[in-house]
């Protein structure tokens, strides 16, 4: 079962990346301590279309390399750019200054096939 | 260390830019004996270089103290023993330093007319010979300079024929716990990578391999023994389903040390094969090599060889072929890692067949004593006896606090490099032991105890884990930090690229 | 059997904590139908008396530098060494090292990965440098893989001056990924190939000086290249860098090349190494081992392996590279020489080289029929001549004197038939140019 802090009010995907109603995007609690010490992320640049379920960027910390997938299809608006020199905000702060690009969404935010509650992120096996 | 070096009493690893002094020199050059030129005349202002060298400026003696205090700071197998699992870091005899030193090997330059190298060219077709002898291959290049480069070699070799045949095969199938180079080398060739599982016995999975085969299977890289040390008693039927598919099968040499004059790769039914001459045939791996690779082959695959080939004409006598009209290309310049080459050569003479069985035999034993000493705080995943090698479990001590890195580095303080961690990726907490065979029963004692009390102290005294090690030049360093802001070269203070102007 | 310190004692012993009799019954995983069952037929053992005995034996058919007069060159060069390269680098406690996993044993090979990627950006005038590659060939084709993974393009133009070994490593690797080497036609110039491409290509490469000698500006190339998306790549000889303005100052992206002549012997070609340079923006594209600055927990700076994600044991066939094993022993060879000499040694001995080339090419150009194949443009120390005759009788001509003259260039390219390329290094003292020059005018 997924660990860490799970905040009520977003919606996760099984890849462990999380959304937020304004089309925040980042990675769980629980990602970022698996991954360990977050050094580089190589996120799209604004304006990119990202599709549900399909790689938007990779997160490398020191011993390995992991795909972020898409919670959503749409349009991205806004890149964390104080990750280039700061990418450890990602382990210290993965709900609000880790967050990694903003979604302008083509497609409602809700719980479905890709998107999980909170209480069904946290049942997610391990 | 009995008496303190400059370094021991330092806040960092010295560099030789802290001991530049504009003006000193190291070494000096004879005067011009023909007229002087000067590169401004001769290049003109737009390319004559203005820009700085950025090298320092230092004697001699400044170079050798640096240098034999920065070995000092060096952990080699002439220091210790070094169970690095998967890199077989057996004693590199001296010898083979001198053979390849010899004026007639190495003051030879590579566009030399054959006619002024038969001695060599002798060394190197016997060295194509007895490699294809231990290896059950019918030709060898020895043009790939390392291991990752013979298998980037195998693996368009085995595309060639493919092709030769008029077929078009897009995946190779690399089992889970494969070495990195594996996947990688198969991404570099464009080819596809499907893994297949290893089984409950830590072999690969043959019934997950039949349903993975098809008519776009190129081919399987498989290593025999595994990087678990153990050995694929499938081999056959596992060739057998590639093979009929269509496919062929590639022997990745990493663990070739175990199984000299036993078996050979060859009769196991792969078709290609490359050998890592720094590993298994004992020449030193430099701090990360030069290491070397050649390439064995089955002979429907010769045609396909990097070129240029050793040809002996009727008379006997040897020069470089090439033409080569079906060949994948050359993967490196001129003839391959020679020195290397000649270093390894120099071992196997000095052993012969029975000396190279003897390797095998005895590194086998070595690992199977040392993995008995261990078993009872250390278990292996798969109860069974192993090769050249073993992968440890650490999950228990997890539990109690302490992980794989943690006695990895502790190791240290008992004054043993440490065995590889965290691979292969199919066992939780690994700690991959490969004792080899040129080390004593008591060195592998002292290692069992060593680990013994590391364990005890995972209970009694786990700070000495969480900060070990203690005794070296530095402690465990700030990896995170290193790749956040990576700071990869040395600027002088305000940021200039090289000592002040020079 | 020599290196097992194996007692029969301790055998028994070992095998009786095993509950084996023999090792034998260690190897029952192998398959009875595959096992050899036979003694290998490989020759040995020797004693190691008997081995050097062979061993000095065959090395004393073969003629080396020492008694051969070296004007061969191609990229490998009979440069000088000074003695403390090798009786430091021969420290075992360098030599016998495996790659720096664990940075706390291993600051010593750190340290100088760290100051010879300083001194290779330096010298090449790039941002960056990693720890080496095989080879100078590998490297530039190494180089051509980064740029078709960056452009996301299929096509590198490599000019035909870039040494022949290059482009055809470079081609190996190309069209394993799936991509393809355009080289000009022998008529053609490297700028009428650029302008007749339908679509930009994802890099244009160059060698520097080229294979002809000619060292040339290539900030026009650096320009064309940026305006279509495509990188410049540039192969360079690292001595001739302390003199002329580094590619990286002229624009270029990658600079690599064969690392030889820093420090190296000719060994017939190898071990020697590769060095790999880029711009700031292509440092997390480098192929291979990368070391970095770092402290520990009590702020001790320190060295490690960085930005290991690129690499084969993490990203897999994801990798920017399958390398694993470099030529780390010959980066430290260079890394010492370049500190015995500086600045001003590393100049000099380009100079010296350059003094005497020009020496023997005035005397030789002076004779009849002897001429610069590419006079367009300056040269250093190395220059391709055409020769009245065959190239090949003028070297067996030679050879009987005890010179090995310079390379028959139309065994590289058809292209070149005729051209003969000469290498001057600063070991040439003049009555060794003076003796060639002797022998050429008595030829024919």
């Amino acid at each position: 079962m997924a660990s860490g802090k799970v905040p009520e009010g977003r919606w996760y995907t099984a890849e462990h990346e999380w959304i937020a109603g304004d089309g925040t995007v980042g990675i769980t609690d629980h990602a970022q301590d698996a991954l360990g010490d977050v050094v580089f992320l190589d996120l799209p640049e604004v304006g990119r279309h990202v599709e549900r379920g399909t790689v938007f960027g990779v997160v490398e910390s020191v011993k390995s390399v992991s795909d972020l997938f898409s919670p959503v299809t749409g349009t991205v608006v806004a890149v964390n750019e104080q990750l280039k020199d700061r990418p450890e905000l990602v382990n210290q702060d993965p709900y609000g200054e880790g967050w990694l690009v903003r979604v302008d969404p083509e497609e409602p935010i809700a719980a479905g096939p890709v998107l999980l509650d909170a209480a069904g992120y946290r049942a997610l096996p391990d | 260390m009995a008496v303190g070096t400059d370094w021991q009493q330092a806040d960092r690893t010295p560099l030789i830019y802290d001991r530049s002094h504009p003006g000193r020199r190291g070494v000096r050059l004879p005067a011009p004996d023909v007229p002087a030129v000067d590169e401004a005349a001769l290049l003109g202002p737009s390319l004559a270089r203005t820009a700085p060298l950025g090298l320092p400026e230092v004697a001699e003696n400044d170079v050798v103290r640096h240098y034999t205090a920065l070995s000092q700071m060096n952990y080699g197998v002439d220091t210790g023993f070094y169970p690095l699992g998967s890199c077989t870091m057996k004693y590199n005899p001296k010898v083979n330093e001198w053979v390849a030193a010899l004026p007639g090997f190495q003051r030879v330059h590579p566009l030399q007319p054959e006619e002024t190298v038969p001695g060599l060219l002798e060394l190197l077709a016997m060295m194509e010979e007895i490699l294809g002898e231990i290896s059950g291959m019918d030709a060898v290049t020895l043009q790939p300079a390392a291991g990752a480069q013979g298998e980037l070699t195998g693996v368009l070799l085995m595309r060639a024929l493919i092709r030769a045949r008029g077929e078009e095969r897009h995946t190779l199938i690399i089992p889970d716990s494969a070495h990195g180079t594996n996947p990688a080398t198969a991404a570099m060739a464009g080819y596809r990578v499907a893994v297949v599982p290893s089984n409950v016995r830590g072999g690969v999975d043959l019934a997950a391999l039949r349903g993975l085969v098809n008519g776009d299977t190129a081919g399987l890289m498989l290593t025999n023994p595994n990087t678990l040390g153990l050995f694929e008693d499938e081999i056959l039927e596992i060739a057998e389903v590639v093979h009929q598919a269509g496919g062929l099968l590639y022997y990745d040499g990493a663990n070739a040390n175990a199984i000299l004059g036993e078996v050979r790769p060859g009769d196991m039914g792969f078709d290609v094969v490359h050998l890592n001459l720094h590993k298994t045939f004992s020449t030193p791996h430099g701090g990360g090599g030069p290491g070397s690779g050649p390439v064995g082959v089955k002979a429907v695959l010769e045609p396909f060889l990097p070129g240029p080939r050793l040809r002996r004409a009727p008379s006997g006598e040897l020069s470089w072929d090439g033409d080569r009209p079906q060949s994948i290309g050359k993967v490196r310049s001129y003839y391959g890692n020679v020195g290397i080459v000649l270093r390894a050569l120099a071992y196997i003479l000095s052993h012969g067949p029975e000396g190279l069985r003897d390797v095998a035999h005895t590194a086998v034993l070595n690992a199977n004593y040392l993995r008995w000493r261990l078993a009872d705080r250390f278990p292996t995943r798969y109860d069974r006896s192993v090769m050249h090698e073993f992968v440890l479990t650490l999950a228990g001590q997890k539990e109690r606090g302490a992980s794989a890195l943690d006695v990895a580095k502790r190791l240290i303080d008992y004054g043993v490099y440490p065995p590889t961690v965290y691979f292969p990726l199919v066992v939780k907490e690994a700690l991959m032991v490969e004792p080899t065979e040129t080390e004593s029963k008591e060195t592998l004692d002292r290692f069992a105890d060593a680990l013994a009390a590391i364990d005890k102290e995972i209970d009694a005294t786990p700070e000495a884990l969480k900060t070990a090690p203690h005794h070296t030049p530095v402690g465990r360093l700030d990896e995170a930090e290193a790749a956040r802001r990576p700071n990869i070269r040395w600027r002088a203070a305000g940021g200039a690229e090289g000592p002040p102007g020079r | 059997m020599r290196y097992i310190p194996h007692t029969a004692d301790d055998r028994a012993a070992m095998l009786a904590a095993l509950g084996l009799s023999d090792t034998g019954s260690l190897f029952e995983d192998i398959p009875a139908a595959a096992r050899l069952g036979r003694p290998l037929r490989v020759p040995g053992p020797l004693t190691e008396m008997e081995l050097q005995a062979a061993m000095r034996r065959d090395a004393a058919k073969n003629r080396s530098t020492e008694d051969l007069v070296c004007f061969l060159g191609g990229q490998f060069y009979d440069r000088f060494i000074p003695s403390a390269v090798g009786a430091l680098a021969g420290r075992g406690e360098f030599a016998t090292s495996y790659t720096p996993y664990q940075p706390e044993l291993s600051q010593g090979t750190l340290a100088v990965i760290y100051e010879f990627q300083s001194m290779m950006a330096g010298l090449t005038g790039l941002a960056a440098a990693q720890a080496s590659m095989y080879d100078g060939a590998s490297a530039v084709a190494e180089a051509a893989l980064l740029a078709l993974d960056t452009t996301h393009r299929l096509t590198v133009v490599m000019d035909r001056g870039v040494f022949p070994e290059s482009r055809q490593v470079a081609a190996t690797y190309v069209t394993a990924r799936g991509g393809r080497v355009v080289v000009p036609a022998a008529d053609q110039s490297l700028d009428e190939l650029l302008a007749s491409l339908a679509e930009p290509p994802a890099a244009v490469v160059v060698q520097q000086p080229d294979v002809m000698g000619r060292v040339r500006d290539l900030r026009p190339l650096a320009a064309w290249a940026h305006e279509r998306g495509a990188l410049a790549i540039a192969a360079a000889d690292p001595v001739a860098l302390a003199l002329i303005e580094p590619p990286g100052r002229m624009g270029f992206d990658v600079v690599v090349g064969e690392g030889q002549p820093l420090g190296n012997g000719l060994q017939y070609g190898g071990p020697t190494f590769g060095f790999f340079c880029v711009q700031e923006a292509l440092v997390r594209r480098l192929p291979g081992r990368v070391v970095g600055a770092t402290h520990d927990g009590s702020h001790k700076r320190g060295y490690v392996l960085t930005l290991q994600a690129r690499e084969q044991h993490i990203r897999r066939e994801r990798a920017t590279s399958n390398i694993c094993s470099n030529h780390s022993l010959n980066a430290l060879q260079a890394t010492i020489y370049l500190a015995l000499l500086g600045p001003e040694g590393l100049r000099e001995v380009a100079r010296l080289s350059a003094a005497k080339a020009h020496y023997l090419v005035d005397r030789l150009t002076a004779l009849p029929g002897f001429a610069r194949m590419a006079p367009d443009a300056p040269y250093l120390f190395e220059v391709a001549l055409t020769v009245p005759g065959s190239v090949a009788d003028l070297n067996r001509y030679l050879l009987d004197r005890g010179i090995l003259g310079g390379w028959d260039m139309g065994r590289w390219d058809p292209a070149w038939a005729g051209g003969w390329q000469l290498a001057v290094t600063e070991q040439r003292t003049r009555a060794e140019l003076d003796q060639l020059v002797e022998a050429v005018s008595t030829w024919q």
